[in-house]
């Protein structure tokens, strides 16, 4: 469908875009690359009254690698951008990998990285790849400015901490240390389809092969991503041997309600999840003791 | 700040001329190309990002038109499907990949293959080098209700050997 009117501003800078966000209220919605806004005002599941426009904002534009705050990716970078970016992919392959898996080309030419992860949909990859990687967001109002860890971020389905009028000005990914290794795979029915249940992982070892840190988010499986707490107990102290992990594997959807629908049942989504788990973390247990012997070498 | 119903003027460069219309912030940029401009090679399927009918390049960049704003697009670079031939004479010359298109007959109706083809011709020019297989995800974001995408990716598939063997 068409869609239905709305007055538009383009802003020059971060503060020009909250300040007439605060001007215009609840109504006034933030755009990005609008791959996902635009969508859902043409099905009219969102009718704002004014779009204002943060793409051309001046001090939102690039991305830097932060000793303190890791990758730190402005409000108006591109999925594509990031995703093809030679020092991104060297210095933190897991964020390109990631992006790369997030719709398609034509889409990540637009949709920002920030833009995915203030719309928060329960399938997307970016949410889940904030909350394994422990970032934040950066996030400007007219009154303040705040960062938000991503545990405290995503509340719901298409819902986050966000007030109104305020704007995701930045995403924080932390970097890994060289010894873990990661994972991002998801299952889609189709290549660039949201995912019916996806999980991104990272896992880093000692020169004994034990596990100093686990971390698992899973995504596509309810109205959040979620890490599996309880997977994650079991592998953290452990030598990652192939017991171990196919235990972890099983216990990955343990305290988590996950959500069925017409795409997929909560069975499915169990099943196919809990194998998707095991091979996840067998490939980063994998990266990781091969990152430790060359280090060792 | 723009008011729903107020139109401005959107100027930019389409097929490398510049074109300049008055339009309401509300309008896609297919939309724009096909009704202020009369390019209506650039069709709409789905007009919500799904079916790639609407692909276009943005400054250089396989995009949605039916997810990108007319006036977003202020002052960009836009390449069509009326772009890709040309006109030698009284002659309309196809784009190879367009004669491969035909060779291959890689369509029947034809509504979806304005998209295919500037999607198929940015992925060939970012990697002359995609298998077969890497064409089909690569192109996934293309839908096709006519020819079960076999000549398709034949017809791309060919193309891609010929900008190989030019560029050895």
């Amino acid at each position: 469908m068409k869609l239905p009117a709305f007055g538009y501003h383009r802003a020059e800078s971060l503060g020009d875009a909250v300040a007439v966000l605060a001007e215009h209220g609840p109504d006034a919605r933030v755009l990005g690359g609008g791959q996902s806004l635009l969508p859902v005002m043409a099905l009219r599941m969102a009718n704002p009254s004014v779009l204002v426009d943060i793409t051309a904002a001046k001090d939102l534009q690039g991305h830097a690698f932060r000793d303190a705050d890791g990758l730190v990716v402005s409000a108006a970078v591109t999925t594509r951008a990031l995703e093809t970016d030679p020092e991104t992919r060297r210095r933190h392959p897991l964020v390109a990998e990631s992006l790369a898996q997030v719709g398609h080309p034509e889409i990540r030419n637009r949709g920002t990285v920030c833009g995915s992860l203030a719309h928060a949909d329960p399938a997307a990859e970016l949410p889940a790849l904030l909350l394994a990687l422990g970032g934040s967001v950066r996030v400007a109002g007219a009154e303040r400015r705040r960062r938000i860890a991503a545990r405290d971020f995503f509340l719901g389905p298409y819902l986050t901490a966000l007030d109104d009028g305020e704007v995701v000005a930045g995403a924080e990914l932390p970097l890994l240390p060289a010894t873990a290794g990661w994972s991002v795979r998801e299952i889609t029915r189709r290549s660039g389809d949201f995912a019916l249940v996806g999980v991104i992982c990272v896992l880093d070892t000692d020169s004994a092969g034990r596990c100093t840190d686990a971390r698992i988010a899973l995504f596509g499986i309810a109205g959040t991503p979620r890490r599996a707490t309880a997977a994650e107990a079991i592998l953290t102290g452990e030598v990652l041997d192939d017991a171990v992990l196919a235990e972890a594997a099983a216990h990955a959807f343990d305290d988590i309600d996950v959500v069925g629908d017409i795409h997929g049942s909560v069975t499915y989504r169990r099943r196919a999840g809990t194998r998707l788990v095991a091979r996840s973390l067998a490939e980063a247990a994998a990266r990781s003791q091969s990152e430790v012997e060359s280090a060792r070498a | 700040m723009l008011d729903a119903h107020e139109p401005t003027q959107v100027s930019l460069t389409v097929n490398g001329k510049p074109e300049s219309a008055r339009t309401t912030p509300r309008t896609t940029l297919a939309d724009f190309l096909r009704h202020d401009l009369g390019l209506t090679g650039t069709h709409l399927g789905c007009e919500h990002g799904v079916c790639g009918a609407c692909t276009v390049r943005l400054d250089g960049r396989a995009v949605r038109s039916c997810l990108t704003l007319a006036v977003q697009a202020q002052g960009s670079t836009v390449d069509t499907v009326e772009g890709l031939g040309e006109t030698a004479g009284t002659e309309d010359v196809l784009h190879p990949l367009q004669q491969k298109f035909w060779e291959h007959q890689a369509l029947q109706c034809g509504f979806c293959t304005p998209g295919f083809l500037m999607a198929a011709v940015t992925a060939v020019e970012e990697n002359p080098d995609l298998s077969r297989d890497e064409i089909r995800e690569r192109l996934s974001g293309n839908l096709c209700r006519c020819t079960g995408y076999a000549p398709i990716v034949a017809a791309i598939a060919e193309y891609a050997e010929q900008v190989r063997e030019a560029r050895a």
